[in-house]
């Protein structure tokens, strides 16, 4: 190897490894000073996500500041695997005069059309909804997005119903003889979320006892 | 200067339209094309990352070699996505929520590294970062065009949701076609390509039908074409 090779070759990678290191810090110093905001950000979205779910008037706590852990390892709840969790997540409580009202649970449909949908599902003492949203999602933009509320009423149609409301056979998309809506050209999307639900409504029933008593 | 800045104005919308002409950056540009709001959303992102991404280049063209070019290139766009994200996440988080994940597809978009390897690598920084807002601006208008397109013949609205990218913009939405049943092909991949046809086809035609005018901006853009080296 002449001199001449060795030396471009130490000039393009040490050149290269500058550039890289700027970049490492630009990326840093953007990741520091956006980091507190995103997180902010975050529980903002949750907050709002949690009161348009269980209006303030249905509770008097601070939904955010009264929750429970769903450990996957634990046994401290049957059937967790209900929930479609991938770690352990919180679970608020709501309270009236002290006493739980309602619970508000994360939910994880595996099975979507593109990944993971996550699902945040409010349950009353008597096992209804009370109210469902989509926090997280990746399904088609104009076809399976329908499920966020944003884009469409479809999730409402959950609310007041129960294992018995329909049932069990009815707890899918009327395409498969089910009580619930597909959308024109998405029905693995309603279906996955459909679904999803009912296991939580069973995770719920699994767990009632226990449940209203924290 | 001033007919620099002209000739770098009408390569970017039209006779060079990065997705019109060039055929570039087809992988963002359908998949957001479905609405307005995404295409618009995603096509604002594209216009501040190439503006950078150029300017940043043209800054750093002396120390570039050859055999470094690309890598060094993509790292800056890669960056500079990432950068966006999040600020976006920060600053945004609506529209992050609806369009969030469409963002890192800018990276795949062949139209940004193509303008810091074929422009930005050779011109001076202010040319270049206006060379990029006009390619940008070019792609944006291409993607909401396509977008406005497939909205209203797809599902017969237009500017729905528009508030997930203004806050401001909750009663833009139209209804073009009232009690339409939809037209669920526009909606889906293949309508962006066949979409993508009709306005090239729509292009084509109109500079076919203005040839004489069409004839001179080619003789303008060859004598421009000394000044500033730009290789298609």
């Amino acid at each position: 190897m002449t001199s001449e090779i060795r030396h471009s070759i130490l000039e393009n990678s040490l050149k290269l490894a500058g550039f890289a290191v700027i970049a490492a810090l630009l990326l840093g110093t953007v990741y520091t000073v956006s980091e507190d905001r995103i997180i902010e950000q975050r529980i903002k979205a949750e907050r709002l996500a949690l009161n348009a779910i269980l209006p303030p008037s249905r509770h008097d706590n601070d939904l955010i500041n009264d929750t429970f852990m769903l450990d996957l390892e634990g046994n401290e709840f049957r059937r967790i695997d209900l929930l479609g969790l991938r770690e352990n997540s919180r679970a608020y409580i709501a309270r009236q005069n002290s006493r739980v009202s309602a619970l508000i649970f994360p939910l994880i449909a595996r099975d979507g059309y593109n990944g993971d949908i996550n699902l945040l599902l409010a349950v009353n003492t008597d096992g209804t909804v009370d109210g469902v949203r989509v926090t997280a999602h990746r399904e088609t933009p104009g076809l399976g997005d329908k499920i966020d509320l944003r884009l469409s009423d479809w999730i409402l149609a959950f609310n007041g119903r129960s294992l018995t409301n329909p049932n069990p056979e009815g707890w899918t998309v009327v395409k498969n003889k089910g009580d619930f809506d597909q959308f024109t050209g998405a029905t693995i999307t309603p279906r996955a979320v459909t679904i999803a639900i009912a296991n939580g409504l069973e995770f719920f029933q699994a767990n009632k006892a226990l449940l209203l008593s924290l | 200067m001033n007919t620099d800045l002209s000739y770098l104005s009408k390569q970017g919308l039209w006779h060079n339209n990065p997705a019109l002409v060039q055929l570039l950056g087809l992988c963002p540009l359908l998949a957001v094309s479905s609405s307005v709001v995404t295409a618009a959303g995603l096509g604002l992102i594209t216009i501040l990352v190439l503006l950078c991404s150029n300017l940043v280049v043209a800054l750093i063209r002396h120390q570039i070699t050859d055999a470094i070019r690309l890598p060094v290139f993509v790292l800056i766009i890669a960056s500079f996505v990432t950068c966006a994200e999040l600020l976006m996440q920060a600053f945004a988080y609506s529209l992050y929520l609806s369009i969030g994940i469409f963002i890192p597809l800018i990276v795949t978009n062949c139209a940004i590294l193509g303008r810091a390897v074929s422009f930005a690598s050779k011109n001076s920084p202010l040319i270049s970062a206006f060379d990029g807002l006009m390619m940008g601006l070019g792609f944006a208008l291409t993607l909401i065009a396509l977008g406005a397109l497939r909205e209203v013949i797809g599902s017969g609205t237009l500017f729905a949701n528009m508030d997930l990218l203004f806050p401001f913009a909750q009663s833009w939405e139209l209804t073009i076609l009232p009690a339409y049943p939809g037209f669920l092909l526009a909606v889906l991949p293949p309508g962006a390509f066949l979409f993508m046809g009709l306005l090239l086809a729509t292009k084509n035609w109109i500079d076919q039908t203005s040839t004489k005018t069409n004839y001179i901006e080619i003789r303008d853009g060859q004598s421009s074409e000394n000044l500033i080296r730009d290789t298609p």
